[in-house]
C-alpha cells in the first residue's frame, strides 16, 4: 500500500465508539497540499485500559530532567519501585571534570525513602528528613533533589516544607519536586515541574564571571550514550564555550550560572522549552532551536549558530569543520547507504527524537513514513505558532505556570546578549531563526501518518498496512516490532550504542541500522522443512 | 565507580532509613510477571500509567520480551475521587480491543492509598461471557516484588482453583516460584521424568523466552491455561517451591480445595534438588528414573572434579530470598564460604535460615541480612572483601568499584541476555552455577596472574 492510501478511519474502526472518536483526533495524515498543519490532539490523557507507552510525570522530572544532574544527590521520597525503575535505565552518561570530581558524581546510585506502611498512615516527612541528614552526613552533596511519587500527594506530605528545614539545618540548597505520577497526563507534566524548579532555585544563583567570548548552553540534551559530548566537542572546537548541557552530564555548579551565556541552544524542545523561555523573559537570552541528529542538520544548526553571533571569523570556522568532518565521514557513510536507501521506517519516540531522527534516516535515504511521540503538545507536531490557541484542561491546569519578570538587575535585551543590533536581532527573529520552532509537520513526507499517544492496537495495525522495514521505538514495543519480523531500533537508550549526534554518530547510527536490517537470522525466520523446494536456496 | 561511597566504611548507624542502591523493587512487578504466566492473560496495572510503563519496562529488559499490560491511566480526579470509572472503563475497553481470555489486575501504591475497592468495583464490571477478571492487591509500601508475585499466585488460586469433590487425582500442581521461564522449564521436566502429570502455574515458558516465528501472537502459546489452573483444586499434592514466592498460594489451595502443599525450596543446588525429587517420590510413591540418577551423579563428578577451582573462596550473595537462600546452600555444597548475604526483602525468617545453614556448615563471621541494601553490602565489602559477587545486574557497580568479578543469577539482569531461557535449577542447573562461578574465577585468575603463571591446563 503507498501512503497515501491510508485511510484513518479504517485504522481506528475496531475501537469502540468513544476510543474511536478520541484516537481519531490524535492521527493526522499529511496532505501538503494543503497546506498547514491540520489539528492535532496530544498532551490529553489516555484512555484507560488502552496499552500506551507513556510513562508518569515522576518519570518526566526525576527520570529525565533532574536525575541527570551529577553532583546532585536525587532522593525519591516514596516507595521503593519508582526510584528503582529510574536507577540507571536512561544511560545518560557522565564524568568528572575540572569542576566536579569523581567524589561528587551521584548519578549511578539510586535513593529511596521506601515508605512503608506505616509511614503512609502516619506521614513520611519525618523519614525523608532523616534519609537527608543521612545522605548529608554520609556523602557531603553540593545540593540536593527531593522527589515525589504518587503516594506522597495523597497522604499530603508537606515536601516543600521538609526541603526548606533541611537546607537551613545543612547550609545547602534542597529543591523539591511535587511530580506526583498522577500530575498531567504524561512525563510531560513532569519536564515542567522540573524546569520550574530548576528556574526558580538554581539558575541565577551562580556567581562567577565565565570565560569566553561566544558561551552557549545546551538545552534539552541529555547525553544519552554521549551524545552531548560529541556536540559539545564540536562547538569548542569551532569556537564556542559550553557552560553547560541541561541536564545531561550537568553540574549543580554550573546550571548556577546558565543565565551568564549569551545563547541557549534548545536541542529537545519538548522537555526544555519551558526554561528557555523563561530566561528569556527574565534575563533576555536567547534560544535558538537546533538538532545535532543528522549530517544535514548539524550543519545547518552549526550554520544557524555562527550566524546568530555574525562573527567572520566564527563563520570560517565553522565551514572548515563542516567540510573536514564531511570529508572524514562521506566515504563510510556511503557504504550504509547502499544498504539503507529506499527503506521505510516507523518512528514512535519521546517528544523530540521522531522528529530529530527524520533528518538523520533521511541522509541515509530512508523515509519516514510514519512517527509519533509519546507525550508531546501541539507545538511539537504543528509549531510553536499553535501555543497561544492550545486550551488548557483540567490535567493542564494544575501544573504551575512561572509567571516571571524582567529581573531587575541582570536582565539584558537580546540583541545585545548577541552583541548585535535591535534591526538584525528583530530579523532573525522574524525569519522564524531565534525562539521558534516548526515542529514536525512540515518534515513529513506526504502522505505520512502522525500519530500521538500510538498505542498497541494501532501500532500493529499500522505495521500490517505499511510493512515498514524499521522501527524506532522504546523498549517496550521493540520485541513487538522483532515479534512481528520488523528489525527494530530503541530510540531512548540506542540499544546501548552511541553516541549518534553530529557527524561521526551519524556513521555510528548508520552502521547500526545497516546491522539491523541485515543481520543473518532475518533470513532464518522459516525453517528448511516449511520452505518450498523453489523458495530453498 | 562509585567514588562518592566514602573510602573508610561508614558506621552502622550512619545509614538507617530508606533505601541506597536497593535490592528489592515493587510488588506491581511480581504480580504481573506471575498474570503473565496465565495464558490468554492481560495484566492489568490499577493506578497511574508510569508504574504500567516502569514495570513493562523492567520486564522487557529482563526477558528481552514484549511485557504487554494495561493500565488504568490515573490523572488527579481520579487520584482524588477513586479509580473505579477508570477500571471499569478500562475492563471495557480491554476486552474490546485486546480480547484477552482473563484480565489479571494489580493496584499500586496509588490505588491503595485511595483505597479502591477492587472485588466491588470487578462486580460492577462489564465482563464478556466465558472471560474472566481477576485481582490482587500488591502495595509496594509493604513487602517487596517477591510479595506481589505471592499476593498474584494467591488472587489466582482463589478466583479460579475449584475442587469438583472427587478423589484426588494422581497429579502434582508446581508453583514455581520467582524464576526465569527455563526455570520452571526444568522444575516440570524433572516432574515429567519421574512419570508425574503436572500443571504448572504460573508458568511464563513460551511467553516471557517465546520464539520468534512467522506470525506475532498477542497472547503467545505459552502460560498456564484457565481450565488446568481450575483443574488444580483437584490434584494431589501442590510442590510449593519458594515461601517467600508460593506459600501463600499453596496454603490458599489446600484451604479452599483441600489439596496439601509440599512447601519446598526453589530446587537450585543438590540438596533442594534432592528435596523435590524425595517429594515427588514420597508424594506419588514412584521411583527415581535412572535418568535423573545419572544427572545427578554428573553433578556430583563434577564437584569433584573441579572443587580446588573454587573451595575456600569468599562470595557476596544477593537477591531474592527464594533464591538465595537455596543457593548460599549450594555455595556451602561448594566449599565456598558465604561471607555476606543479603536480600532487599522483608522476612525475619531468612537471616534464621541462612545462619543456621553457616552453623551447620562451621562457618564463623559471615554477615546476613534481611531489607538490607547494596549500599550497606559495599560497606561490609570495604571492611573486608570477596573473591567473587553473586547476585543481579545492579551489583556490577560494586564489581567494578572493588574490582570484584559479578557472577549475574536472579532477577533483574539487564546487561546480559540468555539467561532467562537458561536453567539454574535442577541438576542440570547446578552445572550450570558451577560453570559460570568456576569460568568466572578462572578467567579473573587467568587475567591476574604473572606470564610465569599463565598455565595452559588449569
Ligand atoms: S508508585 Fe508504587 S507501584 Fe508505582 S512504581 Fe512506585 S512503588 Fe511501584
Ligand atoms: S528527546 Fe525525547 S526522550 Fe529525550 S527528553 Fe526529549 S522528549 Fe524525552
Amino acid at each position: 500500500m503507498t501512503v497515501t492510501d491510508v485511510n484513518v478511519d479504517e485504522l481506528v474502526a475496531s475501537f469502540p465508539d468513544k476510543v474511536k472518536k478520541n484516537r481519531k483526533r490524535h492521527i493526522v495524515k499529511k496532505n501538503e497540499s494543503a497546506g498547514s498543519c491540520p489539528q492535532i490532539e496530544a498532551n490529553t490523557r489516555t484512555v484507560p485500559g488502552i496499552i500506551t507507552q507513556r510513562g508518569c510525570c515522576y518519570a518526566g522530572c526525576k527520570g529525565v530532567v533532574v536525575g541527570p544532574i551529577k553532583d546532585m544527590i536525587s532522593i525519591t521520597h516514596g516507595p521503593i519501585g519508582c526510584a528503582y525503575y529510574s536507577w540507571g535505565t536512561r544511560r545518560n552518561k557522565a564524568r568528572a571534570d575540572d569542576r566536579t570530581p569523581p567524589e561528587q558524581i551521584y548519578s549511578t546510585m539510586c535513593f529511596s525513602t521506601d515508605m512503608q506502611e506505616s509511614d503512609i498512615v502516619f506521614g513520611g516527612e519525618k523519614k525523608l528528613a532523616k534519609m537527608i541528614d543521612e545522605v548529608v552526613e554520609i556523602f557531603h552533596p553540593r545540593a540536593i533533589n527531593v522527589c515525589s511519587t504518587c503516594p506522597i500527594g495523597l497522604i499530603g506530605d508537606d515536601l516543600g516544607a521538609v526541603a526548606k528545614a533541611a537546607e537551613e539545618k545543612h547550609g545547602i540548597p534542597v529543591i523539591p519536586y511535587n511530580c506526583e505520577g498522577y500530575k498531567g497526563v504524561s512525563q510531560s507534566a513532569g519536564h515542567h515541574i522540573a524546569n520550574n524548579q530548576i528556574m526558580e532555585h538554581i539558575i541565577g544563583t551562580g556567581t562567577e564571571e565565565l570565560d569566553g567570548k561566544y558561551i552557549v548552553n545546551l538545552l534539552g540534551e541529555y547525553n544519552i550514550g554521549g551524545d552531548g559530548w560529541v556536540i559539545e566537542q564540536l562547538l569548542e572546537e569551532i569556537g564556542y564555550k559550553v557552560n553547560s548541557i541541561l541536564t545531561g552530564d550537568s553540574a549543580y555548579v554550573n546550571i548556577r550560572n546558565l543565565h551568564k551565556v549569551h545563547l541557549n541552544l534548545v536541542q529537545c524542545h519538548r522537555s526544555i522549552n519551558y526554561i528557555a523561555e523563561m530566561m528569556e523573559t527574565k534575563y533576555g537570552t536567547p534560544w535558538l532551536k537546533i538538532n545535532f541528529i543528522g549530517i544535514e542538520a548539524t550543519i545547518e544548526s552549526l550554520r544557524d549558530i555562527a550566524q546568530c553571533f555574525g562573527d567572520e571569523e566564527l563563520i570560517a570556522r565553522t565551514e572548515l569543520v563542516i567540510e573536514r568532518e564531511l570529508a572524514a565521514v562521506t566515504p563510510e557513510l556511503e557504504r550504509y547507504r547502499k544498504i539503507c536507501r529506499g527503506k521505510t521506517a516507523f518512528s514512535f519516540v519521546g517528544g523530540s527524537r521522531s522528529h530529530h531522527y527524520q533528518y538523520l534516516l533521511r541522509d541515509l535515504g530512508m523515509e519516514v513514513v510514519v512517527a509519533g511521540y509519546e507525550f508531546a503538545h501541539r507545538d511539537d507536531y504543528e509549531g510553536r505558532e499553535v501555543i497561544p490557541t492550545i486550551k488548557s484542561d483540567a490535567d493542564t491546569k494544575n501544573i504551575p505556570e512561572l509567571h516571571l519578570e524582567p529581573d531587575p538587575e541582570m536582565y539584558r535585551e537580546p540583541n545585545l546578549h548577541l552583541n548585535m543590533s535591535k534591526e538584525k536581532y528583530d530579523e532573525l527573529v522574524a525569519s522564524g531563526r531565534l525562539g521558534y520552532y516548526k515542529g514536525m509537520y512540515p518534515d513529513m513526507i506526504d502522505g505520512g501518518i502522525m500519530i500521538d499517544d500510538a498505542n498497541h492496537y494501532e501500532t500493529e495495525e499500522l505495521i500490517e498496512i505499511f510493512k515498514p522495514d524499521l522501527i524506532f521505538t522504546g523498549i517496550k514495543d521493540k520485541y513487538v516490532s522483532h515479534k512481528m519480523g520488523v528489525p527494530s531500533k530503541q530510540m531512548h537508550s540506542y540499544d546501548y550504542s552511541g553516541p549518534y549526534t553530529c557527524f561521526r554518530g551519524a556513521v555510528t547510527f548508520a552502521r547500526d541500522i545497516a546491522n539491523a536490517l541485515s543481520t543473518p537470522a532475518w533470513k532464518m525466520i522459516t525453517p528448511p522443512w516449511e520452505q518450498s523446494e523453489t523458495k530453498r536456496t | 565507580m562509585l567514588d562518592c561511597t566514602p573510602k573508610e566504611p561508614v558506621p552502622s548507624d550512619a545509614h538507617t532509613i530508606g533505601k541506597i542502591n536497593p535490592v528489592k523493587t515493587c510488588q506491581p512487578v511480581g504480580a504481573m510477571y506471575a498474570a503473565l504466566g496465565i495464558h490468554g492473560c492481560l495484566p492489568h496495572s490499577h493506578g497511574s500509567q508510569g508504574c504500567c510503563s516502569y514495570h513493562r519496562m523492567a520486564l522487557s529488559r529482563h526477558f528481552h520480551e514484549p511485557a504487554m499490560a494495561s493500565t488504568s491511566s490515573f490523572t488527579e480526579g481520579a487520584s482524588v475521587f477513586g479509580g473505579a470509572a477508570n477500571l471499569k472503563t478500562a475492563i471495557k475497553n480491554v476486552f474490546a480491543i485486546y480480547h484477552p481470555d482473563i484480565i489479571a489486575i494489580h493496584t499500586t501504591c496509588l490505588s491503595e492509598t485511595i483505597g479502591d475497592d477492587l472485588p466491588t468495583i470487578i462486580k460492577q464490571a462489564e465482563i464478556p461471557e466465558g472471560r474472566y477478571v481477576i485481582h490482587a492487591n500488591t502495595p509496594s509500601y509493604h513487602g517487596s516484588h517477591i510479595t506481589g508475585f505471592s499476593n498474584m499466585c494467591r488472587g489466582i488460586v482463589s478466583y479460579l482453583a475449584e475442587s469438583d469433590g472427587n478423589p484426588k487425582k494422581e497429579r502434582a500442581n508446581i508453583f514455581p516460584g520467582f524464576v526465569n521461564p527455563g526455570d520452571m522449564r526444568e522444575v516440570r521436566r524433572i516432574v515429567t521424568e519421574m512419570g508425574v502429570p503436572s500443571i504448572m502455574y504460573p508458568d511464563t515458558t513460551n511467553v516471557m523466552d517465546s520464539p520468534l516465528l512467522n506470525k506475532y501472537e498477542m497472547y503467545p502459546g505459552g502460560g498456564a491455561k484457565i481450565e488446568d489452573i481450575k483443574d488444580s483444586g483437584n490434584s494431589k499434592m501442590t510442590l510449593s517451591l519458594g515461601a517467600w514466592s508460593s506459600d501463600e498460594a499453596a496454603a490458599t489451595l489446600q484451604d479452599k480445595c483441600n489439596v496439601p502443599g509440599v512447601p519446598l525450596k526453589i530446587p537450585i543446588g543438590v540438596k533442594a534438588t534432592d528435596d523435590l525429587v524425595m517429594a515427588v517420590k514420597e508424594g506419588f510413591g514412584v521411583e527415581v528414573p535412572e535418568s535423573l540418577e545419572i544427572e545427578r551423579g554428573q553433578v556430583i563428578d563434577t564437584l569433584i572434579d573441579t572443587h580446588f577451582q573454587y573451595e575456600g573462596k569468599k562470595v557476596a550473595v544477593f537477591g531474592d530470598p527464594d533464591i538465595v537462600i537455596p543457593l548460599t546452600e549450594f555455595l556451602i555444597t561448594m566449599g565456598m564460604i558465604p561471607k555476606y548475604v543479603i536480600t532487599g526483602t522483608p522476612g525475619n525468617k531468612f537471616e534464621k535460615i541462612i545462619n543456621q545453614m553457616l552453623e551447620e556448615a562451621g562457618i564463623e563471621g559471615s554477615k546476613v541480612r534481611a531489607e538490607g541494601d547494596l549500599f550497606e553490602l559495599h560497606q561490609w565489602i570495604k571492611e573486608e572483601s570477596v573473591d567473587l559477587l553473586i547476585g543481579n545486574t545492579h551489583g556490577k557497580y560494586i564489581a567494578r568499584a572493588e574490582d570484584i568479578p559479578l557472577v549475574r543469577v536472579g532477577f533483574p539482569i539487564f546487561d546480559r541476555a540468555v539467561q532467562p531461557l537458561m536453567p539454574i535449577t535442577g541438576y542440570r542447573g547446578c552445572l550450570r552455577l558451577i560453570e559460570m562461578i568456576s569460568n568466572t574465577l578462572l578467567e579473573r585468575r587467568d587475567r591476574d596472574c604473572k606470564d610465569e603463571d599463565y598455565e595452559l591446563i588449569l
